[in-house]
């Protein structure tokens, strides 16, 4: 192979890296902008993904397991319908403790992601014994291949097909939805509520926005577009393959990105692609460098952090105001409170 | 005007905040909210095995504590050292966390003080003599601890910089770092794992491999109990906790509170890394801490930051993580049920902290329409 199939290959297979990170850092970023730091992320996109699984894995046994007797809407319908009430209802969980319980964020999404994670590993690992089939594991190619329907094209048009045109649809809707919440938050009334709720919810109150309506929207949409970032990856990354942790720490990321994309979903929409490529450096860069010591390759996995970090540092040392989080994220708001 | 007043109606529920509740009765409510959680995950695991309540139960008790009216003890010893290191990561973060510091990065200060006693263990084991080399491992610890305590704090001191994020991100890091130090000295063998080394391990006492573990951890619950409530620092981490503009104006140095507090956290944390990796299983993996620093942050919590407290907490989360995972494991289910049964107890305590800083009052105009 020479450098430019390698390196079309690299940017190609980077893409849908970035994808799951877009999602969750879209949906945490419209949580956010309400004035909630959900750390459950990572266990909400854990939880849609295993719902998601779970639909379309009853569906496919439904149709005896052949690919003929699935109707391809459904095939794709029902994971993605099942992916979204998972991972809201996750989202009404945290809403109902932070919101109208007042419960410590971090503390509520920490254990919100202990949670999601063990329903996402225990149904992962216990789904074929609960509904009593001889399948030894979870693989759902079938639907799997519903969902990667490539572009037109996309074989013919050489590199450029490969690149932007190969991918599968959830691939091209994470962007599209980046860049409605992106309209929604700066260019409409709801939007400019709703940052007014996360910047001074009393301020808010006295105004007559319903904080406690946005802040459940907001939290529940946000977790619905998280979730769908953990279905992406079981039916498009993975090719519908379960394994447990596989997901891995993802999810933690996608909060990071947040913090890169500085609260701005178009500036997510970059990062995660910039992302996609540093956590696939470590698969590639053997390609270009001479690397010496076979473990040397290991360090790359470091590139994703390390670059957060930096952004972390970079971003507090500028103080610009328009690059700070939301006034009062974190903080829960009662009323009568002075 | 006269419609307006007509429309509002008053709500079937108001909010109201109370400073009056004692502390048994809020002790009542939480203990109240750790029963319903237990009593909602015993229903769940119920109905998800097909025993019967009680039975689930028993197969948790048995599962954790092993047939220790027999007087077999090894089940218990195996629980005590489980719940220490757990009880050892939450003392770790309990005096950032008072400080209102969020230190999400137990993980990674446990992990990163277990390599550098690892690294010590393996290079130096046979170069200078055994007492020389447990003191160089537990400096070597608990300096590599407290440097990634240090890093965030620095910057958080110096530029405010998100301390929720740095060090979640120091904890891959340090992660990161272990997995690297696994490949390059297995490169030889290719196996992936180190074997366990024999130099450099921790005394054991008294033929118990979890004794020194456990009697650690529990001089360490008693110095930071000490620290918070009796010192001068411990006042210094209160009162920055409560209002930095307070701790300013009182003359107390914030920067320095914050990063000599999260340097004593990362040490705190590092002695759990260094028990994992010296005193237990005398080999590292990514996977030594196993995402007990995470599980830490919310014992420190729910303990509300006393040590002892948190003790009994240590102990009830990993009852519950060993018990459902025995449960799991005996109806051939994936062990990971364990974190959805902690999770829902913690969710639950977590949920009932309302109750005692709010009271809920039901309308009292009679007249205000259908209830």
């Amino acid at each position: 192979m020479d450098m430019w199939n390698i390196f079309v290959a690299f940017i190609s297979s980077s893409i849908p890296l970035g994808i799951p990170l877009l999602y969750g850092s879209t949906g945490e970023i419209l949580t956010e902008k309400s004035g909630h730091l959900n750390l459950g992320i990572p266990g909400i996109m854990y939880v849609g993904a295993i719902s998601g699984v779970i639909g379309s894995f009853l569906y496919e046994m439904s149709c005896g397991n052949v690919k003929e007797n699935m109707v391809p809407a459904l095939a794709i319908l029902i994971p993605l319908l099942c992916c979204i009430i998972g991972s809201v209802l996750m989202g009404l969980i945290y809403s109902f403790l932070t919101v109208t319980l007042r419960a410590n964020q971090n503390v509520t999404g920490l254990a919100l992601t202990t949670f999601g994670i063990g329903i996402g590993n225990f149904f992962g690992g216990s789904l074929t014994k609960l509904v009593d089939t001889d399948l030894p594991n979870i693989i759902l190619t079938k639907t799997s291949d519903f969902f990667c329907v490539e572009l037109p094209f996309a074989d013919k048009l050489g590199w450029f097909g490969q690149i932007f045109l190969s991918h599968d649809f959830l691939t091209y809707t994470a962007i599209i939805i980046a860049l409605v919440v992106s309209f929604v938050l700066n260019r409409t009334r709801v939007g400019l509520n709703l940052r007014a709720v996360g910047e001074n919810p009393a301020t808010a109150d006295a105004a007559g926005i319903n904080v406690t309506r946005y802040k459940y929207l907001a939290t529940s949409i946000g977790s619905a577009i998280a979730g769908l970032g953990g279905l992406q990856y079981v039916m498009a990354y993975a090719s519908g393959v379960w394994s447990n942790n596989a997901f891995g720490d993802r999810g933690w990321m996608a909060i990071a990105l947040v913090i890169f994309a500085l609260w701005k979903p178009t500036m997510a929409i970059v990062g995660s692609f910039l992302f996609g490529a540093l956590c696939n450096v470590y698969n590639y860069v053997h390609h270009f460098f001479r690397l010496g010591h076979t473990a040397n390759r290991e360090l790359f996995n470091l590139l994703p952090y390390i670059v957060t970090l930096l952004v972390l540092i970079i971003t507090s040392m500028r103080k610009k105001r328009e690059h700070q989080p939301p006034q009062s994220l974190g903080l829960s708001y009662f009323r009568e409170e002075r | 005007m006269a419609d307006m007043v007509k429309k509002t109606k008053e709500p079937l529920l108001h909010i109201a905040k109370r400073d009056d509740i004692t502390g048994l009765k809020a002790w009542l409510i939480r203990i109240a909210a750790i029963a319903i959680g237990l009593l909602l995950s015993g229903v769940i695991s119920a109905l998800l095995t097909g025993a019967s309540f009680f039975e689930v139960y028993e197969i948790m008790f048995t599962g954790v504590f092993g047939r220790i009216f027999e007087g077999k003890t090894t089940m218990l010893w195996r629980f005590l050292q489980q719940t220490a290191i757990l009880l050892c990561l939450a003392l770790g973060v309990t005096p950032a966390f008072k400080m209102r510091f969020w230190n999400c990065g137990a993980e990674g200060q446990a992990l990163i003080g277990g390599l550098a006693a690892m690294v010590c263990m393996m290079k130096i084991g046979n170069a200078v003599p055994y007492p020389v080399l447990l003191l160089i491992i537990v400096v070597a610890s608990l300096a590599a601890g407290a440097l990634w305590g240090l890093i965030p704090a620095l910057f958080h001191a110096q530029y405010r910089t998100n301390e929720t994020l740095f060090t979640l991100m120091m904890n891959y890091v340090a992660t990161q770092i272990v997995a690297y130090y696994v490949v390059y000295t297995t490169a030889g063998d290719g196996s992936g794992i180190i074997k366990p080394v024999a130099t450099g391990n921790l005394p054991v006492l008294l033929g118990e491999k979890y004794l020194l573990n456990v009697l650690v951890v529990l001089m360490l619950t008693v110095a930071v109990f000490i620290y918070l409530k009796y010192s001068k620092h411990g006042y210094e981490i209160a009162v920055v906790g409560e209002s930095q503009n307070t701790a300013r104006y009182v003359g107390i140095n914030v920067k320095k509170v914050i990063i000599r507090t999260m340097v004593i956290s990362g040490a705190v944390c590092a002695v759990a890394g260094m028990l994992m990796v010296a005193g237990t299983d005398h080999s590292i993996n990514t996977n030594t801490i196993g995402g007990q620093g995470f599980t830490a942050i919310m014992i420190s919590w729910l303990g509300q930051f006393n040590p002892f407290i948190m003790a009994a907490m240590s102990g009830l989360v990993t009852f519950l993580e060993t018990g459902a995972a025995k449960v799991a494991d005996s109806f051939f289910l994936n062990s990971s049920y364990a974190d959805i049964v902690s999770g829902i107890v913690i969710l639950f305590v977590v949920g009932c902290e309302f109750f005692i800083r709010y009271t809920v009052k039901f309308r009292h105009n009679k007249k205000g329409g259908n209830a």
